[in-house]
Formats: C-alpha cells, structure tokens, sequence
C-alpha cells in the first residue's frame, strides 16, 4: 500500500475546496479521496468539467458497509477520464445516526440514475435531487428493508413462508397503469405525505 | 387465390352501423386521418412487453407508452431475475466465489472467472505465471465469441431470421466441446482460481482450438454475406437507437455500444491487463452508433477474437501453471495425502480460504457485454467486505429509453436486441 | 368389420389391427390412443430466466433437436401451451408471474422443473430466491444439473411422456385446479412455521398445491 503512486488530481482537489477534501489514500495502485458530504456534488462537477482533470465517465455507483457497525457507510464514485486513462474513486462517509443522504449527481452524468437508484434499494441511502428515486431490483412494496446491510440477515427477516406469501401478493399489473406513469412524472411535485404514501406502495387515492 | 381467401385473410370480424356481425376489410388504400374523427390518437396506448417474452431475452419487462405506432416512452422494470449475488458473496471465501461469477453472465462464463480472480490478484499483489495469463486470454477470448454468437443468433430471431440462430448455436457446440475438455462444464465453468487456474487444457486440446481458429471465419462470412448487404436488415437496424459519441459517455456505456458511437475505448487496449499489450488486434469503431454499427462492432470484433487465439496458441509454451505459493494453491492430492506440510496447507486452505490483505481493488476487464468491473473491499478475513459488480448491460440498459424516443414500437425490440442484455447480470 | 372383440394383447393397452384385411381400422383404449396423441405432440412454454434457459436453446437448436420428441412447435404463449418448462432460478419477484403464466395454460397442463434453481433454490439460499417452484406451481418432472445437460433435460421430457401415457382421462383428479390467492390456499404463515419448527429453515415453506 505504502509507496504507491497519488493520483496528481489530489492536490489540485485540495487547493480547491480545502477542508472539503477530507483525506486520500492509495490502495492497491487506486487513489481514494473522501470527500465532504455536503461538498460531494461540487467536487464531482468539478472533476468533471476543470481542464486537466476530465473525469468525464463515470464508471460506477456503489456504497460499502462495513462489518464493524461503528464505521460509517460509504458512497462510492468510480469515475474515469478516457482522454487520459486515469482513475479516481471518490468516496462519501456517511455516519449511520445521521440521516443517509447524499447529493445525486444525475444531472451530471445520466447514467447514474439506475446505479443510484440501485444504491437505494440496497442500502437505503437516498439521492437529493434524483428525479425517480424508486426500488430498482427489489419489488416496490418489498417490506424487509435494505437487503445489502449488514443487519440484514442472509435468508432476509421474514421466514419463507411469508416471503412466498408477499411475493405472490404483489399484483404485478397494478403498477404498469398509466396511473404509474403519471405518479413517475410527477412525483418530485407531490405534498410530502403523498409521497410517503406512494412510496408505501399505497396507489388508487390518487385522482 | 380464391376470393374468399383474399376476404378471410385481408378481413377482421366487427359489427356494421346496424348492429349486425360483418366483415371489416383491412390495408384498405385510404389516406391516413381521412375518414377518422379529430380524437382518434390522442389518447396514449400502453403496452406490456415481458416480463415472460421471447424478444425480451429473459426477464426484462418493457412498459412502453404508444401514440399510434410511435414510441412516447419506456420504462424498463426489472429485477425479475434478482438473486442476491452481492450479499451471497459476502458470506463466502474468494474462491468459492468464482462458481458465483458463472451465474451472472451465464453467456461468457470463463470471462467472469478470469475478471473476478484479476480483481482478487490485485487486491493481494500476484502476479500470475506467463502460461497461465495466456490461457486465461484463451478463455477470455472464447467467452467474447460464443456471447457474441448467442446476440448473432437471438437477434436474428427478433428481427425474423431464423437460420442464424443456428448457425451460431452449431459453433457453441464445438466451443462448448472444447470448454467442457478443459473444464468439465458446459457452461458453469469456474475455471480460474486465485493465482492461477483449476485446470490445464488435456492433451490434444490446443489441435482442436486451431482447428476452431481455422474454420470459425468461414461462419462468419456466411453471416457476413447474409446480414451486411440485406436490404431488410440495413432497413431495420440503420438510423435506428442511434446514440452520439456524447450521449455513449454521458450514459457510462461501455463495450460494443460505446464503440459503436464512435469512441474508441477498450480496456484491452487502454488499461491492458493479462498482457494484452503483447498481442496484434484491431478494435473496430463504429460512426453512427446505431444498431447497424453494433452489429458490424460485435461481427468484426469476432474476427479480432480468433487472431488474438491465434496468436495466443502460439505464445502458449510450456511452464508452471500456478504460482508457487502454497498459501494460495492446494497442493497436489497425492502431496497432501503423503506430506504432513502438504496436509496442513490443503487444511488451511479449504477451511479458512485465502486471505488478502484489508484494502479495497477495482478491476474492470473487457468482457463481450461492455466493461465487467469487480470491485473488492477486503478487511483482512477470508469472506470479503463488500463484492460489488459492475454489470455493463445493467448500465448498457439504463440508455434503453433515451434510445426509443420517437421510435416504432417493432423498433423497440431491435433496440432492446442491439444492447445485448443478459437478465443474470442485469439482476444480480 | 371392425366390431369383433380385442384380443388379450390390447386389452394391456395397445392398439391392435383388427383385420389383416382392412388395416384402416384400429382398436384400441381410449386412454393409450389420447396418451399417446398427448404425450408425441407436447407444446412447450419455456419459461426461460438464467442459465439454464441457454441450456434450453442449445436442446432446441440444431445438435439436440428438441422437435424429435414432438416438440416443433415452441410455445411462447401460454395460451397454446402444454408443458411449463421453468428453465432458470425463480427469485420471489417473478413468482406472481409464473403462477399467473400456469393459470393462463389451459388442462391438460405439466411443468418440468429444470436446473437445481428452480428444483429447490440451488446455491441460491437468500433473501431474494423461491426455494423451489414446487412451492408457487405443481411440478412433474425435476430435471437436476447445474444447469442440466441437453441429454438431461430430453430425458426429463422422455420421462414426462411415460408420466403422461399412465394417466387416465376419467380420472378427473389429475386435472384439478387449484387457484392460488392471499387468502387461498395458504396456510398462514404463524401456522407453516409452528408445523415447520423442528425442522429449520429450509423447510419454512408453503406447498402451494400439491
């Protein structure tokens, strides 16, 4: 670990926004900069769009929980700059008492909106400012919780029976109505506790 | 042809003004809109595709929103095929998380072993010996034709060709007999272990991959001759999902879809691993980065396939398969039923497993479906932290509904063709 | 002509010409004659998710050839179908979809369970996977294998027919349905865990039909 070479993007990085730029390592030959939360956006904006950095693909959205439940949750951004072949992995840590949330960066690169969306539904971790932040893999009414947590237990919390039970409840044809694809529309423009209640999986209130 | 074949076959059953049962003639000569009243279209149609449906390829269910014929919106749903990958792997050792890599992309199962030993190697600092880099370019190769040749064939099947389906399912077969000599599998192959790999190739299997390398173009120029000047598939493949170079990278594409656009990006070539630096290929680019270009990407890229075999068989010397090093290979069985020291390495290594170091690697390799990442977080135990996959047609999909604007809804399953999707890894 | 009684020999089931005259005519069972309709015209449904559903196009394409055994004619929707093949894992997500596809297959219907997944969850003992399909729809054949070999999965098919050529039209038991709902046929599941107690996990599953 020791000796390898530091991405030349970390001073820069550090000129920039300062306190921002939490720390950076090297691990197996990749540089890691951990980042501020609330500066996350403004970080990856600018890697993208300074002349000289260029990180213009990104490659990957993750989160990483750690064994040890003291450790914070972290964000991962893989991003790459095909001009120049470099990598940079940017990193978010989130503390587990705090709420779990980070700025989206959507409107930076479009493919990020299934990676983050992903991210949700694996470990709860909410994106502010996705415009369709719903389950991905997992059913939209999946009750467990965020499978790829720790305290999730391998074979999920309910027992069999009752998985096989909700699963079989889930009406697949109830939400591929065009009422669906008006909530997809416009749900950022909904009351809070509308939301909450589409977000429940509750559908038909809606007029 | 009599006239009441014309009238059962151009006639669809329906009720006249009064009331009664008659027939209504359809394909009638009519200019569009002439006789329809102003609010006939203007309400959107839906319509299911999937999840359970052949053009689909597995379980991707579509929900497109129609104006007429044309394509308003789509929305992918998926996660029909969802199998908990990632948290399994975090409850196995490294090695026992290669047969894992089989199941994601099932159709270029050796490429996922060879991407997730690369990424274990990386995380512990190994280098492989040269007789096994080569081999595992063998098997990464092979994997990018019998993928490519399953796209060939189902894509041919949803734009209404059959024969190429079989053309390409007969080459699998003969892969298919060469996968199984070497790795007794069909197609769960689990043939890389960390540093190094389970198997040597058996005798006489380097003869039948020559004779594979030799014969194979020939295939391909039947395909060639079939495909690249009809004027049916030029018609439905040209100008149709075409993606800019811009949009390609805004959308993280990778693999043949990116380089169908126009941006001349391979791993490979760009971040080589298993020293494909050495080897004499072309990475063809396509300009319009519509289905066509796909096409000829993912054909042309088939041919670059047997030159790098080619050229690979001809690297192939003799010489250790494994790394020496007793903590990582299980020893001989004969050893370890002979020499106490021998015994407690194979003890250790089947129980406790490999161990890197903590630290965290990413390694993307080129794989048939775009660039396969795996990405390690190890803290120091024998089960890692966090394995996480970087699907390229997961991402490759998320482009699906900037591609359909405006398209014809048939234009939709050419387009969900041209990704080259496979649900297992799509899902996870 | 054509009226005297079968001999011995097709009373055991076999068609027998009655006259050496006339080999236009046929006696036999009404049963053997359906079966065997049945059984050499099977209509697949592949119910194609994973791997195995490769293993299934390699069975139908050309080195295995799948129509050898009546089976030309591949089936995509379920409306004109006989044989449900679930080809693949089955994760809980798509288990209101297959039951739904074997709703919507008219009697006489079969499934063959193809792969280790679909069988029983395979490797895949998680939060996400059916533990066998057997617990969303009734099965006939398993086929087993990882995924299983073409050869494998023809035997299933050949083993299905000899299932089908025992069957009996009469009995109208084999072609019971049973439809499944929230409130259906389930037990609850406080009950299927109580049953299921001293026996672990992997058993606190509902049999959904027999």
């Amino acid at each position: 670990m020791s000796g390898a070479r530091v991405s030349s993007s970390v001073a820069p990085l550090r000129a920039t926004f300062g306190v921002a730029v939490e720390r950076s390592l090297v691990s197996c030959g990749d540089t890691i900069v951990y980042v501020a939360r609330e500066r996350s956006h403004d970080v990856l904006a600018w890697l993208r769009d300074t002349s000289g950095q260029e990180f213009n693909y990104l490659t990957d959205v993750t989160a990483v929980e750690y064994r040890d439940p003291e450790r914070p949750l972290e964000v991962v951004w893989q991003l790459r700059s095909l001009g120049r072949r470099e990598d940079l992995r940017v990193k978010v840590a989130l503390d587990k008492r705090q709420p779990l949330e980070v700025q989206s960066v959507w409107d930076l690169w479009k493919g990020s909106d299934w990676l983050e969306r992903e991210v949700y539904d694996m470990f709860g971790i909410t994106f502010a400012g996705h415009p369709d932040l719903r389950r991905l893999l997992m059913w939209e009414t999946y009750a467990e919780g965020y499978p790829l947590r720790k305290e999730f237990p391998l074979r999920g919390h309910f027992s069999r029976a009752e998985q096989t039970r909700q699963a079989l409840a889930a009406n697949p044809e109830a939400h591929y109505s065009l009422e669906e694809l008006s909530i997809a529309e416009a749900y950022g423009e909904l009351p809070r506790d509308m939301q909450e209640r589409l977000a429940r999986g509750e559908r038909g209130f809606l007029r | 042809m009599s006239q009441r074949t014309v009238e059962l076959s151009l006639a669809t059953p329906g009720l006249d003004r009064d009331g009664t049962p008659t027939r209504i003639p359809l394909g009638i000569a009519e200019p569009p809109g002439a006789h329809y009243d102003d609010d006939f279209g203007a309400e959107h149609m839906l319509v299911n595709i999937g999840p359970q449906h052949p053009a689909t390829h597995g379980v991707l269910r579509l929900v497109v929103e129609l104006e007429g014929e044309t394509v308003k919106r789509v929305i992918p749903h998926i996660g029909y095929l969802h199998s908990g990958f990632e948290k399994l792997g975090e409850y196995r050792h490294y090695n026992q998380i290669i047969p894992l890599t089989d199941r994601t992309d099932y159709l270029s199962p050796m490429a996922n072993n060879v991407g997730l030993a690369l990424t274990v190697e990386k995380l512990m600092g190994i280098e492989v010996t040269e007789r096994c880099r080569v081999l595992r370019v063998i098997a990464c190769e092979l994997s990018r034709i019998i993928s490519h040749l399953v796209w060939l064939g189902t894509t041919g099947i949803d734009l209404g060709a059959f024969t190429p389906f079989l053309w390409s399912f007969q080459e699998r077969e003969r892969v298919y007999n060469l996968q199984e000599a070497w790795t007794g599998a069909r197609l769960t192959t689990s043939l890389t272990r960390v540093g190094g790999m389970m198997a040597d190739i058996p005798d006489g299997w380097e003869a039948g991959l020559r004779d594979f390398v030799r014969t194979f173009p020939s295939t391909l120029e039947e395909v060639d001759t079939m495909f690249t000047r009809n004027a049916i598939w030029i018609g439905r493949t040209q100008n149709v999902g075409a993606l800019t170079a811009e949009e390609a990278i805004n959308y993280s594409l990778s693999g043949p879809m990116l380089r169908a656009s126009g941006v001349d990006y391979d791993v490979r070539k760009d971040r080589p691993y298993l020293g494909y630096e050495d080897y004499d290929f072309d990475v063809p680019v396509g300009e319009h980065g519509d289905i066509y270009d796909r096409y000829r990407v993912r054909l042309e890229e088939m041919f670059q396939s047997t030159r790098i075999l080619a050229q690979a068989l001809d690297k192939l010397k003799p010489g250790p398969l494994n790394v020496d090093d007793p903590r990582l290979i299980l020893p001989p069985k004969s050893r370890a039923m002979s020499d106490m020291e021998a015994m407690i390495y194979h003890f250790k290594q089947v129980m406790e497993g490999v161990k890197p170091p903590a630290g965290e690697a990413y390694m993307g390799i080129e794989n048939p479906k775009g660039e396969l990442g795996y990405y390690m977080v190890s803290d120091g135990t024998a089960k890692p932290v966090r394995w996480r996959i970087r699907p390229p047609s997961l991402i490759n999909l998320a482009s699906l509904p900037k591609m359909c604007e405006g398209a014809l809804l048939s234009d939709v399953i050419a387009i969900n063709a041209s990704v080259d999707i496979v649900m297992g890894e799509i899902d996870r | 002509m054509g009226l005297e009684n079968p001999d011995a020999e097709s009373r055991a089931g076999g068609p027998t010409v009655v006259s050496e005259m006339s080999p236009n005519w046929v006696t036999t069972r009404l049963d053997f004659l359906t079966n065997w309709a049945r059984s050499n015209s099977l209509w697949p449904m592949p119910f194609g998710t994973a791997c195995c559903a490769i293993e299934y196009m390699a069975t139908a394409a050309s080195r295995f050839d799948l129509a050898r055994f009546g089976m030309e004619r591949q089936s995509f929707s379920p409306r004109q179908a006989d044989v449900l093949i679930c080809a693949g894992r089955l994760p809980f997500k798509l288990a209101p979809v297959i039951r739904r596809i074997w709703d919507q297959m008219p009697q006489p219907k079969w499934a063959i369970s193809m792969g280790a997944c679909a069988s029983s969850g395979g490797i895949f003992d998680n939060y996400a996977m059916v533990q066998g399909i057997d617990t969303i729809i009734p099965v006939d054949v398993y086929v087993p294998g990882c995924p299983p070999r073409p050869e494998g999965l023809l035997y299933g098919i050949m083993l299905l027919q000899k299932k089908i050529r025992g069957e009996s039209i009469v009995d109208d038991q084999l072609r019971e349905e049973q439809m499944v709902g929230p409130s259906g046929l389930f037990l609850p599941a406080e009950r299927v865990d109580e049953l299921s107690e001293p026996f672990g996990n992997s058993v606190h599953q509902t049999r959904s039909s027999s």
